[in-house]
């Protein structure tokens, strides 16, 4: 409703276009049509979203025959911007001499951005695709090695993602 | 006598737990319609396929604390939503749902109330229900809420007009304010074969009340006392618990109410065509129409929550401009051009 001067339009509409009706039935079709169309919700309890191999999860080690492959050299913790991760090292008889004897992730801290997976010289952390993370408690939030530990045949796809996309 | 006081109470008590009932429904039916309409799955998990769910929000609207804001006007902001659902529920009174039936030797019309100035009764009863929606808005206290509340007060009275102007066209066609006459006049042929609806004989006033309706009852696109990108919730935003219930109870018994009289006035209310040919038994007959009824209110529910997610608000000047420089002249013409076909037939 301009105060001033005409409205100049590209086409004039005849007096049917102008009714407003042929629009509203086109609408109404539209809207008809939506109403069959397959739904988008995921029914969350019973069915549960499947992440693609690129989707960042909770990180977790990579345990192989038994040991976690981590050597322990701290540049994960060095490179996380939340000030997650806490590694202490210690020596073991095995070839790769040093391992972590205390991995600590804060999950409270956490943010996902996979830094310490981009930096880890070992592929040694890694997202996984696990994304329900509950806690009822501070201390809860905090995972050592036992919560982090998560087997090769586990990881697979995310690992072969890595392989391909690095 | 004392039958017909009988009758009335068993008339009245079936009535209000239907509407009630049927109310509750529509809220249901409108979320999962809706939830449809946006490729999404809407509520289904309390009861079958959901369909407890409005019961269980009644419920928890009951159970919540009523706030009244500290400088509301109380006596005023009690009775606003009382108001609201007290006209709500007394319109559909006239709105005869089946043709009159023998029962246990009695004739017994299938309405509440057989009032002989039904359509008038509505008109005035309707309009009274703004004075909840603009008193509520005015014993808040509250800017949004005077806004939503003065906007609905214009809107009604712009709408009001319309929608008496083009019952005016279906009275003239009819010749009688009994709502039950009106149905039984449609129940005749045209030509032997279309069914005498209003809607084929009046489509210009079907389409001014239909869109009037939807003034009336604050739906989409004409929502704007409770516009609520605009005005937060509107007339009811100090409104909390059981009487925010009633105000949400009132707009979809308004709902349901205007599907009932456009299903009366135009769609041939009960009137199920060419069903008295199939030489059914008078109860069977009636059940069928009462059926036929239910059916065709539904689909007019349904139409009247397509529409809400298919057509954006309009703005405020706009929604004057459509009620007083188009609605008005179309239903003054519609007036016009029918009394000079009637004079031409007679």
């Amino acid at each position: 409703m301009g105060s001033t001067g005409k409205i100049i339009r590209k086409k004039d509409l005849n007096i049917w276009q102008k009714s407003y009706i042929p629009e509203i039935v086109k609408g109404l079709r539209q809207t008809i049509t939506e109403m069959f169309k397959p739904k988008f919700t995921i029914q969350y309890p019973e069915e549960r979203f499947k992440p693609q191999p690129s989707f960042r999860g909770r990180p977790v080690l990579v345990q192989e025959n038994e040991v976690e492959r981590c050597v322990a050299c701290g540049l994960c913790s060095r490179v996380c911007p939340a000030l997650a991760i806490e590694v202490q090292a210690s020596e073991t008889e095995l070839e790769k001499e040093r391992y972590p004897i205390k991995f600590e992730i804060n999950m409270v801290r956490c943010i996902f951005c996979g830094f310490c997976e981009e930096v880890c010289p070992e592929e040694a952390i890694v997202m996984s695709n696990e994304y329900e993370l509950v806690f009822s408690s501070q201390e809860e939030a905090v995972f050592g090695k036992d919560k982090l530990l998560m087997t090769t045949e586990h990881l697979k796809d995310r690992l072969e993602f890595l392989r391909q996309n690095r | 006598m004392e039958s017909l006081l009988l009758i009335s109470l068993i008339k009245f008590v079936a009535y209000v737990s239907v509407v009630l009932v049927s109310v509750i429904m529509l809220v249901y039916a409108e979320r999962r319609v809706s939830a449809f309409i946006q490729n999404r799955i809407g509520p289904n998990r309390v009861g079958p396929w959901g369909l407890f769910q409005a019961l269980v929000d009644v419920v928890k609207l009951l159970l919540k604390e009523d706030i009244v804001p500290k400088n509301a006007y109380k006596p005023i902001h009690d009775l606003a939503p009382v108001i609201s659902i007290a006209v709500a529920l007394s319109t559909f009174a006239v709105v005869p749902f089946g043709n009159t039936i023998e029962l246990f030797g009695n004739q017994v019309k299938l309405m509440i109330a057989d009032v002989n100035v039904g359509i008038l009764y509505l008109l005035s009863i309707t309009s009274l229900g703004v004075y909840g929606v603009t008193l509520a808005g005015w014993s808040s206290n509250n800017k949004y809420s005077l806004l939503g509340g003065l906007r609905s007060s214009a809107q009604l009275i712009s709408y009001e007009l319309s929608m008496g102007l083009s019952i005016i066209g279906v009275l003239m066609v009819c010749g009688t304010l009994r709502l039950d006459q009106i149905v039984l006049h449609q129940t005749t042929y045209l030509g032997g074969w279309l069914p005498a609806w209003n809607i084929f004989l009046q489509p210009v006033a079907f389409i001014t009340f239909f869109i009037a309706a939807f003034a009336e009852t604050n739906r989409l696109p004409f929502d704007l006392p409770e516009a609520e990108p605009e005005l937060v919730g509107g007339y009811h935003t100090e409104y909390t618990g059981l009487k925010f219930g009633l105000f949400f109870l009132a707009e979809y018994a308004n709902m349901f109410t205007a599907g009932a009289v456009i299903t009366t006035l135009f769609l041939g209310g009960w009137h199920l065509p060419y069903a008295e040919y199939l030489g059914l038994s008078p109860t069977m007959l009636s059940i069928l129409q009462v059926l036929t009824f239910c059916v065709k209110l539904v689909l007019v529910e349904l139409f009247f929550i397509v529409v809400r997610w298919t057509i954006p608000r309009f703005r405020y000047d706009q929604l004057m401009n459509i009620g007083w420089k188009v609605m008005l002249p179309l239903t003054l013409v519609n007036v016009l051009v029918t009394g000079a076909v009637i004079l031409l037939i007679h």
